[in-house]
């Protein structure tokens, strides 16, 4: 794990250290197996045609669940996740395999955030945060927010 | 029903009704591994049985999100998003054509291996607008966690996309 980050540690515009994903064809289908989202829109590109976009999608709960890595990796074992939102706002297309093991040139995804707000209330340190995935192109398809605690350097 | 809009009188009767039956999870370490694996988290409290065991969680711990969609690979129904309740809409007048939404959790306290959740859902909001794939619809609906204490240990308002 990362070091603990503190309360006194950001301000409002302070980035989350930005976490980078490779979508693929085969994390599509292990999703697929751990969350039980069996729908075909996210592997079978006729499906997907069918359904009225151009190829298959990486899953929303999968881009959340990157966020939720985010949020989870940025506050340490010692800051807690109170909330945590997302909508998506764009379709992804996951980079296919090339071997086994290695997918094809192509797209990286970065979630990124900012803190928006900080506040004390009731002794608990609060942060705010805009958060969101961002495709190959810079382009967020992605959009939540997330309210965590941090520990205090100084406890009162 | 008001004039050009998709939200029928049977939908609108939905709105802060419960819906669907309620869900027992048995929150799985194996369930809580394979998850952090499908999204390459390598966190030692999803994945390291032992270093869990020492942490202050006592226990491998539940990734946000993991009571969305896992449960449904773990129980066949998704809390908030049901086959049933899919039904119960369309039946009620909804667009066929569904995508997710997005969704929000509110964690009130933490969920771990060996926990015992039961959901409960409501209809929190149907509203319309125009959309790039014509006229389309969001439902809302919150859905409440209970553990084995009797806690609520999260909610979360889900919405999907019906067009």
């Amino acid at each position: 794990m990362a070091r603990q980050l503190y309360y006194e540690d950001v301000e409002v515009g302070t980035e989350v250290t930005p976490l980078a994903k490779i979508a693929t064809t085969r994390m599509l289908v292990q999703w697929a197996g751990a969350s039980g989202d069996r729908n075909p829109l996210h592997y079978d590109d006729d499906f997907a045609k069918a359904q009225g976009v151009s190829s298959r999608i990486v899953h929303g709960a999968l881009k959340r669940a990157w966020l939720g890595q985010l949020m989870i990796d940025w506050i340490g074992e010692e800051g807690e996740l109170r909330k945590l939102s997302c909508q998506y706002r764009g379709m992804d297309y996951p980079r296919k395999m090339k071997t086994m093991e290695e997918p094809h040139e192509g797209e990286t995804w970065w979630c990124k955030g900012k803190v928006t707000k900080k506040y004390v209330e009731k002794d608990k340190h609060f942060v705010e945060c805009e958060i969101w995935v961002e495709n190959g192109k810079g382009e967020k398809t992605t959009l939540g927010a997330a309210l965590v605690t941090l520990p205090p350097r100084s406890k009162r | 029903m008001t004039e050009g809009s998709l939200i029928t009188d049977e939908l609108r009767k939905l709105i802060g009704a419960a819906i669907g039956e309620p869900i027992t999870l048995k929150v799985e370490e194996g369930a809580i591994q394979r998850y952090a694996e499908a999204i390459s988290d390598s966190n030692p409290l999803y994945n390291d049985v032992e270093y869990a065991r020492k942490s202050k969680y006592g226990r491998l711990i539940c990734p946000p999100g993991f009571t969305g969609w896992p449960v449904k690979g773990q129980t066949g129904a998704l809390p908030g998003r049901s086959s049933e309740m899919s039904d119960i809409f369309v039946k009620a007048g909804a667009p066929t054509r569904v995508l997710d939404g997005g969704i929000e959790f509110e964690f009130l306290t933490t969920t771990g291996a060996g926990d015992v959740l039961v959901s409960t859902t409501k209809v929190a909001d149907i509203t319309e607008r125009e959309t790039r794939m014509g006229k389309t619809m969001f439902i809302t609906a919150e859905t409440s966690f209970v553990n084995q204490d009797g806690k609520v240990a999260l909610k979360s308002r889900a919405t999907s996309i019906n067009y």
